[in-house]
């Protein structure tokens, strides 16, 4: 065992990329269920945006465009949901699964020609003078634009919830759809924009997996990454700030325990996997405390 | 313009119809999808749904039909008491494995004994380890108020490696020169969970997803706890007027799921499976949810629900074999079989009125 083979420094750095495929994920739930609605398909439609993207950039070599599709075909997924649960008024946790469990056949069904396939690469930035800077240069500057625009999107997030009138709406159409309805906001309208959003920013999550972080194809990819997602939701109290703490926390786990078995540690190979699961478990037990949005998982039918 | 006008109770027929309704609709755009991947939709639909019970070689699907249903049945009957009372175990899957481990422990500590003891034992260590399993969410939830979906379901990956670690390592095979896996139980006579008439596809497994669909019934319609279940699922409030210890319900309704996943998870490995290794599980826990909510989370229809789903197993094996198609392709019509489900439901719970734009 080496333990003074980890850098610390590279560890901080490929912390902020290990935590990139969550917040994503985790930054487009949050927005749906601030909306009141309850989407367990995260996993589904994370899995199919990281095929879709995988494919649309392979086929078009731009990663660019990748993530483009990635974002589509998540938005695709989520609008199934979002017919489903809106319109046909099914149960979101039902239907949720339902788009998991649908997401990881279609994934895989679209994929299976692309295994073992190379994807194209997609450069870090090197932010100039930034970059340069010793120690806080290499961890926070020098990474791939998504890691950025993982960051961008929670503040674009938290100023659209709480500085914009329509964020004011959505929350109102979470926290109460009856009184929004009563006072003339269109609810089915707004949720099903909200779990588009959601189904983009999972599909981008997804991609960022298959394109930059692994980067292949392989089935069942995520391995649960859209779950841990939806308990760091739970986790932050649907607080989009909290969100990079909850993100950041995981992402060190997933890394330290890479770390941990490339330094030959002690402990066997399938307990240091297994932790970044635990660790879950023990943030969820720890920080239930957070209130969930008053209409959170309701079906909505407004009766005459 | 149309609208949906609830319904004052549920339709009992459509209550029927949905889920035929559901897999007729998965039959079109399955057969949709099989010409996109440049098969014959009506031979290959043909191949999935009909050529295991009917074709020249159905004599050797049959048994099988039992083999596959009997886990999915076993482990939706668990399910469908928690989703009744509103308590989502999605880790079934997860239960079935440590279930699995747990048994083939007590099995494999005691060979080479021979004792007609050994197997009751193995079953029971099963049911114990599901439960457990099933415990954590359960206690995390009533203590902590923690989120039991996501608890359940972390919990899968974590019996995963669990799984990995125990085929790899303490439960290998000493004589298995190397290989991963453990020694085969189905080759153990004490502990081997064989046919009980050879050829019929008959097992111990089967036998308990008989017993449990009865037992489920009659618990969930003639017996007060099923009565309560039902009350905690509608109206949770109301029941606890009416005398139900939330707590306690949580409690025994992942008890109950996870007593019946690790149970499946002891007859497969015991059986069909016959050995722990890396990847004996199949899904199963996940498709079971499937069943459950395609049989309408009551127990006759979890019993068809489980050998329509089983078919589709034993029906994609032969359409991937025969007809070269992707095993992923099964997997999306399961899928969408509980898509087309839930959106078809709104026809059990909803009329649909049509009314000229204007006049609402």
């Amino acid at each position: 065992m080496d333990l003074s083979s980890i850098n610390p420094i590279l560890l901080l750095a490929s912390l902020m990329v290990a935590a990139t495929p969550i917040l994503l994920a985790a930054i487009g739930e949050l927005v749906v269920e601030r909306a009141g609605v309850l989407n367990l398909g995260v996993e589904g439609m994370m899995i199919t945006g990281a095929v879709s993207g995988f494919i649309v950039a392979v086929s078009t070599g731009s990663p660019l465009l990748g993530f483009a599709g990635a974002a589509f075909g998540g938005a695709f997924l989520g609008l199934l949901f979002g017919i489903l649960t809106q319109v046909l008024l099914s149960n979101q946790v039902a239907t949720g699964l339902a788009l998991t469990l649908f997401g990881l056949g279609l994934s895989a069904l679209m994929g299976q020609n692309y295994i073992g396939v190379k994807a194209p690469s997609f450069p870090d930035w090197d932010i100039p003078v930034l970059g340069d800077i010793p120690v806080i240069g290499p961890i926070v500057f020098q990474h791939d634009p998504m890691v950025y625009v993982g960051l961008i999107l929670v503040a674009a997030t938290w100023w659209f919830l709480h500085k914009t009138r329509h964020g004011l709406v959505l929350r109102a159409v979470g926290e109460n759809h009856d009184a929004a309805h009563a006072l003339g906001y269109k609810v089915i309208r707004v949720r099903l924009l909200a779990i588009m959003f959601g189904g983009a920013c999972a599909g981008l999550g997804g991609a960022y997996l298959s394109l930059v972080r692994v980067p292949q194809w392989t089935e069942g990819m995520t391995a649960g990454a859209g779950w841990i997602a939806l308990a760091i939701v739970v986790f932050a109290g649907w607080k989009p700030w909290r969100l990079l703490l909850g993100a950041y926390l995981f992402g060190g786990v997933t890394v330290l325990q890479l770390n941990l078995q490339a330094a030959g540690v002690a402990v066997p190979v399938e307990y240091l996997s297994m932790s970044p699961y635990l660790a879950t478990i023990v943030v969820l037990v720890i920080m239930s405390a957070g209130r969930a949005p008053g209409s959170l998982g309701r079906i909505f039918h407004a009766s005459r | 313009m149309i609208l949906l006008e609830k319904r004052p109770e549920p339709s009992r027929a459509w209550a029927v119809a949905t889920p035929l309704l559901a897999v007729l609709l998965t039959m079109i755009v399955g057969g949709i999808l099989f010409a996109a991947l440049g098969k014959n939709p009506f031979e290959t639909i043909r191949t999935i749904f009909l050529d295991p019970l009917f074709s020249e070689f159905a004599w050797y699907y049959r048994p099988q039909l039992l083999i596959k249903g009997a886990p999915l049945v076993l482990i939706a009957i668990g399910l469908s008491f928690g989703y009744r009372a509103g308590i989502w175990n999605i880790g079934a899957e997860g239960q079935y494995i440590i279930g699995a481990i747990c048994g083939a422990a007590v099995g494999l500590a005691l060979y080479p004994m021979e004792s007609r003891f050994i197997f009751p034992l193995m079953v029971l260590a099963g049911a114990a380890g599901g439960t457990l399993w099933a415990m954590i969410p359960g206690i995390l939830r009533v203590k902590f108020g923690t989120n039991e979906i996501l608890v359940s379901l972390m919990l899968v990956y974590v019996a995963e490696q669990i799984l990995a670690s125990m085929a790899l390592g303490a439960m290998r095979n000493p004589e298995g020169m190397g290989f991963p896996g453990s020694r085969n139980l189905s080759q153990y006579p004490s502990a081997a969970n064989l046919e009980l008439v050879a050829g019929s596809g008959m097992h111990w497994g089967v036998v308990a997803a008989f017993i449990a669909v009865i037992f489920g019934y009659i618990t969930l319609s003639r017996h007060i706890f099923g009565f309560h279940v039902r009350l905690s699922g509608q109206g949770p409030r109301a029941a606890v007027f009416a005398g139900v210890n939330p707590k306690r319900m949580i409690l025994i309704c992942l008890g109950i799921s996870g007593a019946l996943a690790g149970m499946a998870g002891l007859f497969e490995v015991s059986g069909p499976a016959g050995q722990i290794s890396i990847d004996f599980n199949v899904g199963y826990g996940f498709t079971a949810i499937i069943v459950a909510f395609l049989g309408r989370l009551h127990p006759v229809g979890i019993l068809l629900a489980g050998g329509l789903m089983a078919l589709t197993y034993i029906g994609g094996e032969i359409a991937q074999s025969n007809l070269g198609l992707p095993g992923a392709a099964i997997q999306l019509l399961q899928g969408m079989l509980l898509f087309f489900l839930l959106a078809v439901d709104v026809l059990t719970n909803y009329r649909i009125r049509l009314s000229q734009r204007g006049t609402v």
